[in-house]
């Protein structure tokens, strides 16, 4: 209902503005104009450059004043998302700086050199010396910031064996996630979408005849332990999906036919998670959010919203179909003792097969 | 251009040397001028009219996602019952979306319509080096469009895998319904986009190498020539890597071949193919995805670089570093697709070198950038409305292009990759920026288009509400996008933890109606001054280049006698020991003037 009212003023807008304009149009006729700027249009939209300025600077501040703690630059959940994040915020700096220096040349230029009549142009056409600055200052800043990335990236994507991670295989399908463990032996047994058996309940395509496989753990909500390097195996069954974990820095593309790896070590458990200070804040003001939204939901008869709780995510974040706005799996970060607790409790492989 | 032509307009130039007829001058026709102008009609106006209010519907389900709304109803008919918006449609938007505004309004629409107007007008060529090619380039560009359309009314609805169209999505109509007729007339369409696309630009080079006026040495050139050349270039190396991929992907989907797919199962059963890789598909599409980019780019660069010139009264800053960093960003555009694929499974080390290759192409353009602004300095600024749209891409470009630096990077790339973030970032840096392009294009050239003036207050009014809704839209944005937000989604609902990105969302919704509404007030400008504008006179701008030396009413040939030649650079504005601001190409060095070693 809101929408339509919102529209129907959008509407309404539209029209004024187009009679806006007629009338404009309109007190123009007769008038000796070439269309052409002339000192007084340059003048106005010389001020109005500098105007300009001021907006762009007034919605980065407010930007930052209301939006500055979206960003997830902090909190990081994973040993290289520090590092990361570290690198996310100077890159940020850097690009900061540029973006308040070069707009203000920009849109100041625009109305200091502003037109009159009669005043001519300094003719300028070049200078080798200014252009080698501005070749050279970019060359050095983007070096930095070229090894200072290859660094981190080579960091994340070179998974060290010898930590002996965790090995849990991510398998996506249309429109849900599964993850398996390699058991005792943290080996997975072999897979192939061809050896799905769905009345056997053998959904992942696991290999029954190998040994490796029987003690494989097939779960849908995703546990691990703190402090634990994993080495994530994804997989997928029918189309592109990407295995996003936005808390831990963590993402990488599902695809069928091939495995695709990455590697991470949680080290916030989710109970720590929810107590820090900063997800305190967002949970509240999330929870304030909802409120207000299910006063609007019981006043037409419908239910409540749930109050949130944090829990991290694994979201699907490649186009993969009509529920892929809902393709999500629950992760937990616990101690080792919760860890092995939960994994008593789960099915093998061997025994979940009908 | 052959002697005896030369002759024949040279006679009178109310005679042509052929007989016109409607069909030949309105509908085939063969003449530059008259393509630029089919061109801005189908592809930039309606094509960018349905673009951009699919556009607005997007962000309408964004704000108010799974309400009734009255607007989704009229437009969407069947797929939004009771008004509420069907998910698979939404995909369908989106593809559609994208698909519309990076091809058909922005590729073909803007080189279509300036690189045909200007590159004859701008060399002193009495037209394109084919006509001919060039008409069927146009139709086949018309087909193309009214094929993309017919799709939108397919039964299970229109190609909606993205405007990436990745495997196995596309290819598998059990995955989503817009895989089936609505994805082969999206690459049936899409195939002939590409030959059209690809006579254009052969006819482009062809007519730059060849048909140059006496004196229009290739360092004479307007930077407008040299973007829509090398523009062309690039566009004749990739795109039919993409049709490759499109026949690829045609076989898959129809023959069983397996290029693109294996191992998979789906809907309960297990398909037979085997030993395909997808990856293998993101390469060829980005081989020519990611040069797509500076084909959309570079022409309104051009643009540009010829506006502010003209309404700075100054050269152009460093012509030769223009030119060269130009051609650096045409070669280094061919080797930087795999940052679009760092977390796509490809190997890591491969990610190591497109990181830095793709961070070199931010040094040519840092260097263009700071030439627009020195060349503004100790200016006389005409702020005219295309000096405004001009200006107002160089603030764009800057904006987008440095948070490339980010997206560029494969280490942070693998936490915004696909997230909000990434939709503001192309946005800004190619989606506004050569719109804006467009836009000052057409306001610079409408004179020389229509031979009329469009009128400059609504233009300033269309500008200035442009401008402040595009940073409205897309600065915010980037905030929700490092948040984590994924894009594509057909509502957040379902994640509790994006809640606080709602209000952001409805803000941003506001922007894009309000700035999706003042796009009216230009429509109104172009149609009105089409017919009633003022008349235009012969120079309006005091512009230099030689397309402005040419008649206001259209000709055959476009110059009665002989071709102007070319004596100077066209950058001669308040050159020293002229009386005028202007120096156009076409007037010989006085005794003793020297010409600038630019």
């Amino acid at each position: 209902m809101t929408a339509l009212l919102i529209i129907i003023v959008v509407l309404f807008v539209a029209v004024a503005i187009w009679q806006l304009v007629k009338i404009f149009d309109l007190a123009q006729v007769g008038a000796n104009n070439t269309q052409v700027a002339d000192d007084k249009d340059n003048r106005i939209n010389g001020y109005l450059m500098m105007g300009f300025l001021a907006f762009i600077y007034i919605i980065t501040i407010l930007c930052f004043v209301y939006l500055g703690d979206l960003p997830l630059t902090s909190n990081a959940a994973s040993e290289h998302g520090t590092g990361l994040d570290s690198l996310m915020i100077i890159s940020m700096v850097v690009i900061f700086i540029v973006q308040i220096i070069t707009q203000f040349l920009l849109h100041y230029f625009a109305f200091k050199y502003k037109g009159e009549k009669g005043k001519k142009a300094l003719f300028y056409a070049d200078n080798n010396t200014l252009e080698f600055i501005w070749t050279i200052i970019p060359v050095i800043v983007l070096a930095g910031l070229i090894i200072y990335g290859l660094f981190t990236w080579n960091d994340i994507m070179n998974v060290d064996e010898s930590e002996d991670p965790m090995i849990v295989e991510l398998y996506a399908q249309q429109f849900n996630w599964k993850a398996r463990y390699g058991g005792n032996d943290n080996v997975l047994g072999k897979a192939n979408v061809r050896l799905i058996d769905l009345d056997k309940a053998n959904i992942l395509g696991v290999d029954e005849e190998d040994p490796n496989a029987q003690d494989d753990v097939i779960v849908t909500e995703l546990h691990l332990p703190v402090g634990q390097p994993v080495l994530f195996k994804m997989r997928s069954q029918d189309v592109l999906h990407s295995a996003y974990m936005p808390h831990f820095r963590a993402q990488m593309n599902c695809v069928p036919g091939m495995v695709t790896q990455f590697a991470f070590t949680p080290t916030v458990t989710t109970t720590e998670m929810r107590q820090n200070q900063d997800m305190v804040d967002k949970v509240q003001n999330i929870n304030e959010i909802r409120m207000d939204k299910s006063k609007v939901l019981t006043a037409n008869g419908e239910e409540a919203l749930d109050p949130y709780e944090f829990d991290y995510l694994l979201l699907c974040n490649k186009i993969c179909g009509k529920s892929h706005y809902n393709m999500q799996m629950k992760i937990i970060v616990e101690t080792q003792e919760e860890f092995d607790a939960w994994m008593k409790e789960q099915k093998t492989f061997a025994n979940s097969l009908n | 251009m052959s002697a005896t032509a030369d002759s024949h307009v040279h006679d009178d130039h109310d005679v042509h040397h052929h007989k016109e007829t409607f069909v030949t001058k309105y509908i085939f026709s063969q003449d530059h001028k008259m393509i630029a102008k089919q061109y801005l009609i189908t592809g930039v106006i309606i094509m960018g009219i349905i673009g951009i209010l699919m556009s607005l519907m997007i962000r309408m389900q964004i704000a108010w996602p799974e309400q009734p709304n009255v607007v989704f109803e009229t437009l969407l008919g069947r797929w939004a019952p009771d008004g509420v918006m069907d998910a698979d449609i939404y995909l369908a938007l989106v593809t559609i979306h994208g698909t519309l505004m990076v091809f058909f309004v922005l590729t073909a629409g803007l080189s279509g319509t300036f690189s045909n107007l200007l590159i004859p007008l701008q060399i002193g060529a009495r037209d394109m080096a084919s006509g001919f090619l060039n008409m069927v380039s146009y139709w086949l560009f018309f087909v193309s469009c009214v094929i993309m359309i017919i799709s939108f009314f397919v039964e299970a609805g229109p190609a909606a895998a993205g405007w990436t169209i990745y495997p196995p999505l596309s290819a598998l109509p059990m995955a989503q319904p817009g895989s089936g007729m609505g994805m082969t007339l999206w690459l049936v369409s899409m195939a002939i986009f590409i030959a059209s696309s690809l006579l254009g630009s052969l006819n482009y080079i062809v007519t730059v190498i060849n048909l140059r006026t006496k004196g229009m040495s290739m360092t004479r050139l307007p930077l407008t020539i040299w973007a829509f050349f090398v523009t062309a270039v690039i566009g004749v190396i990739s795109f039919p890597v993409l049709l490759s991929a499109a026949l690829l992907l045609i076989m898959d989907r129809s023959f069983g071949t397996s290029f693109f797919l294996s191992d998979i199962f789906i809907q309960g059963e297990v398909l037979h193919y085997q030993g395909g890789s997808p990856v293998l598909f993101e390469h060829l599409f980005w081989f020519l995805g990611h040069p797509e980019v500076y084909i959309v780019l570079l022409p309104a660069l051009g643009i540009t670089s010829e506006i502010i010139a003209t309404n700075s009264r100054k050269p152009i800053f460093g012509y030769r570093a223009m030119i060269m960093s130009i051609l650096a960003i045409a070669f280094l555009s061919t080797i930087v697709w795999g940052h679009h694929m760092f977390i796509s499974g490809m190997n890591p080390f491969l990610g190591s070198v497109f990181t830095f290759t793709t961070l070199l192409i931010a040094i040519p353009s840092a260097v263009k950038a700071f030439n627009y602004i020195t060349t503004l300095w100790k200016g006389n600024l005409q702020l005219n409305p295309a000096m405004l749209f001009s200006i107002g891409l160089v603030s764009t470009f800057i904006t987008g292009g440095l948070t490339g630096i980010i997206l560029g990077d494969s280490a942070l790339d693998i936490n915004v990759h696909d997230t909000y973030f990434v939709v503001a970032h192309f946005h800004l840096v190619m989606g506004i920026s050569a719109l804006y392009g467009v836009f000052a294009g057409i306001y610079h050239w409408f004179p020389k288009m229509f031979g009329r003036m469009m009128n400059k207050n609504l233009g300033y009014l269309h500008f200035w509400v442009t401008a402040i809704c595009a940073y409205g839209v897309f600065f915010p944005m980037h905030f929700i996008g490092m948040a984590g937000l994924p894009r594509r989604y057909y509502t957040n609902s379902n994640f509790p933890l994006f809640d606080d990105t709602t209000n952001t969302q409805l803000v941003i919704t506001m922007f894009a109606l309000v700035g999706g509404l003042v796009q009216l007030v230009f429509l109104y400008n172009f149609f009105r001054s089409v017919f009633y504008g003022k008349k235009a006179e012969q120079n309006p701008w005091k512009s230099n280049t030689l397309e402005w030396t040419a008649p206001v009413e259209h000709m055959h040939g476009n110059w009665p006698g002989e071709i102007p030649h070319v004596y100077r650079w066209p950058y001669d504005y308040s050159k020293p020991g002229h009386e005028e601001d202007f120096v156009p190409q076409n007037v010989p060095l006085y005794d003793g003037e020297e010409e600038l070693q630019h």
